[in-house]
């Protein structure tokens, strides 16, 4: 299982979702690959991905992908963060 | 190595911004006069929102301000400005933004989980009202490190 969490800089906040996804990930006792990434780079990093997760100011700018596109509002809710991914992958 | 930690110097309280430009400006000063990064840097920050828009709004009254690694970024660096008046930066569901941190990191892999703990502490809703009526940036910063101790897990 490989999830990519996406920002514009590839640094910074797609780092913070990735850190907060691999924290779900562990309570929801999933095992996947979580690895940050910036959207261009993206139709590398994820063609291999389940799930991809970004913001909804993103959205749009995530090239046609086979994976599960999951929009987190609030990086830091580790709620919605926890509920969307047992969503997409329970 | 872990993030810089939040300072005095790095910590401005009640700054006027009329738009998200001059927002994140602040949080680019505070970052230029720390010599964490030359000038250039602030405009990549701002760049970085006009052409990925306003994600970097990452929970509500929350911006982080940041760009890529680069030739302007001369060693890690935090910064955190909350505003006179809320700014919109064009968020759907996070605006107005009242507290801006700002970002430089030398390396992309760098600090990861250090900035997720800094940012997880705005998993407590009450932090970014009680940093808007914050007096002074030391109490600021035992705000950010009480509420670290529980935004995270």
């Amino acid at each position: 299982m490989k999830i990519v969490a996406v920002c514009g800089a590839g640094v910074g906040t797609s780092g913070i979702l990735k850190v907060n996804a691999e924290r779900a990930l562990a309570r929801l006792d999933i095992e996947a690959d979580v690895t940050a990434s910036d959207v261009a780079s993206l139709a590398t990093t994820a063609a291999d991905a389940q799930v991809i997760l970004t913001s909804p100011e993103l959205v749009d700018k995530i090239p046609p992908t086979w994976a599960d596109i999951v929009v987190v509002q609030n990086y830091v809710d580790m709620a919605e963060i926890e509920q969307k991914l047992f969503d997409a992958l329970g | 190595m872990p993030l810089p930690p939040l300072t005095e110097a790095s910590v401005r309280l009640g700054v006027p911004a009329a738009t998200w430009r001059d927002a994140v400006r602040a949080a680019g000063d505070v970052l230029i006069a720390a010599g964490s990064v030359g000038v250039t840097y602030t405009q990549r920050m701002i760049d970085v929102i006009e052409e990925f828009g306003a994600y970097v709004v990452i929970a509500p009254g929350l911006a982080l301000a940041h760009a890529r690694p680069g030739e302007d970024v001369l060693a890690d660096g935090l910064s955190l400005v909350t505003l006179a008046e809320p700014v919109s930066f064009g968020h759907a569901h996070n605006d107005p933004v009242s507290v801006v941190i700002g970002l430089a990191v030398t390396t992309a892999d760098a600090h990861v989980t250090g900035i997720a703990d800094l940012a997880n502490a705005f998993n407590d809703p009450e932090l970014v009202p009680a940093l808007s009526a914050a007096a002074t940036p030391s109490d600021a910063i035992a705000l950010v490190l009480h509420s670290t101790s529980r935004g995270v897990s």
